[in-house]
């Protein structure tokens, strides 16, 4: 969801700022208000990955971008002047007491060790205050703007912690959503263990994983293990969650207590983003691919899939999408919407396309085509 | 007692800490490879976790230690170097591996 997506629709808007996160940098995209016409800033810390930049919905020149690098570790960086200037502040995530251990794909233990930050959520009210989800799978907050950051070790330490095991892009903490109408209550994601709810601000978890089955699971009631690649949530609705598994599309009516299938008519049920209209809490969007092995959309077209009913009914947006030789992904923080009148719509792909809509999906156009492979998307909608 | 020790740096830390190809350092003595990564440290907070772990100090996989043309990466991090680098007549290079795309 965008970083203004509280702005109440009507109020007075000036534009948008799209903030895309790439394999060897960071760009932003501005336009006003109609969306058509765009300049590019870029790249932001080139040739470093920009696993995810997102902007604090309480004071929206403040963003946090990831930027990591398999030479150099991981660098924390944040901009109080909307991405003109940045400046590094904290990169030290330390596990909270003995780092413990978690499955490893033989079935043996292995110790927990930070590899870098997947995704930022910045506080809904307070722009020092922002949550860090990581790999391997840990949440960390900062108080400070980034300066400082402590683990909120009760979702790593609850009982299912050593049973968690990486998947194929490791085992990383990928979704935080916070509540606005509970400022106790908070979700979680985690290739490959599965969704996690925290009812008291980020201190004790539990699982929310009843209802998904997974191939490869013998356990078909198996409390953790499940790959879930995003989940969505409507500000208005925030006890209904959309979830892009591994496989399948799934549905939430009761805050992930319990999960129930909307793949419907989807050609495939397989995909990474998912994510819910700004004024329309029913219609949601997901980029469904081909399988667990083909990561490309099918038959050689670039489709995003709308359901305006909450699920099972779906239909294809194609208008200015490719529709023939396209072999794309879209990974999972890689879609976003504003939350202007008409909602715009955008999406980046392991091309380095970064689309936009600004009619709910039913048109599309590239913003740029040839970046490097986007690894996320987000929207601020600036007043 | 310390020795005036010149570092140089790859050009994605040269941009994190904003300096040129090289920095100088006051290094305590002995000067070896701990202290002169101590002393960047503390020179460049920045540089923090970049080179090396922040609790365990082990040098990063795809990082290596170069002094007067040889690759000191295995060598005890607490063994003193090349009087060369410890003179500031040569410079301890921190390198990024030939490693990955």
């Amino acid at each position: 969801m965008s970083a203004m997506e509280h702005v109440p629709k009507g109020a007075a808007m000036s534009g948008v700022r799209v903030l895309v996160g790439t394999r060897k940098g960071g760009f932003l995209l501005t336009a006003d208000g109609k969306r058509d016409r765009w300049q590019v800033s870029g790249p932001h810390f080139p040739g470093w990955e920009i696993y995810h930049m997102k902007g604090s919905p309480a004071e929206p020149n403040r963003l946090y971008a990831s930027q990591s690098s398999g030479w150099f570790g991981q660098v924390v960086q944040r901009s109080d002047d909307g991405g003109r200037t940045w400046e590094a502040v904290g990169n030290k995530f330390e596990y909270e007491g003995d780092a413990g251990t978690h499955q490893w794909y033989d079935g043996t233990q292995h110790p927990w060790a930070f590899a870098r930050v997947w995704h930022f959520e910045p506080s809904l009210t307070d722009p020092d205050t922002v949550y860090a989800g990581v790999e391997d799978a840990a949440l960390f907050r900062s108080t400070d703007g980034g300066a400082n950051w402590q683990e909120l070790p009760g979702l790593r330490k609850q009982p299912s912690g050593p049973h968690w095991q990486p998947g194929a892009g490791g085992m990383c903490l990928h979704t935080i959503l916070l509540d606005p109408a509970n400022p106790r209550r908070m979700y979680v994601a985690i290739s490959a263990a599965g969704a996690f709810r925290s009812d008291d601000g980020g201190t004790t978890w539990r699982p929310i994983n009843r209802g998904l089955r997974s191939q490869g699971i013998p356990d078909p009631d198996a409390e953790v293990g499940h790959c879930v690649h995003r989940i969505a949530m409507h500000p208005s609705r925030p006890g209904v969650l959309f979830m892009q598994k591994h496989w399948d599309v799934m549905r939430s009516d009761d805050a992930g207590d319990s999960w129930h299938e909307v793949s419907g008519n989807l050609p495939t049920d397989f995909g990474f983003p998912i994510d819910v209209h700004a004024h329309e809490p029913e219609t949601i969007y997901v980029v469904p691919i081909k399988s667990d092995s083909e990561h490309y959309v099918m038959d050689g077209k670039l489709r995003v899939y709308r359901s305006r009913s909450g699920g099972n009914e779906w239909e294809a947006l194609t208008r200015g999408l490719p529709q023939q030789d396209c072999y794309v992904n879209v990974l999972r923080d890689a879609m976003a919407v504003d939350s202007l009148d008409s909602c715009g719509i955008y999406f980046g792909t392991t091309g380095g396309q970064v689309y936009a809509s600004a009619d709910s999906g039913d048109s599309w156009a590239p913003i740029v085509r040839d970046l490097p492979a986007v690894l996320s998307v987000e929207v601020q909608t600036l007043a | 007692m310390t020795a005036r020790v010149r570092v140089a740096l790859p050009e994605h830390l040269r941009n994190l800490a904003k300096v040129g190809s090289e920095v100088e350092l006051e290094v305590a003595t002995p000067v070896t490879t701990a202290a002169i990564l101590d002393a960047l440290e503390e020179r460049y907070p920045v540089l923090g976790g970049t080179v090396r772990d922040y609790g365990t100090h082990r040098r990063r996989a795809f990082v290596r230690f170069f002094a007067c043309g040889e690759d000191v990466s295995h060598e005890p991090a607490d063994a003193p170097v090349d009087e060369a680098v410890a003179s500031g007549r040569e410079p301890f290079l921190v390198v990024g591996a030939t490693a990955g795309g």
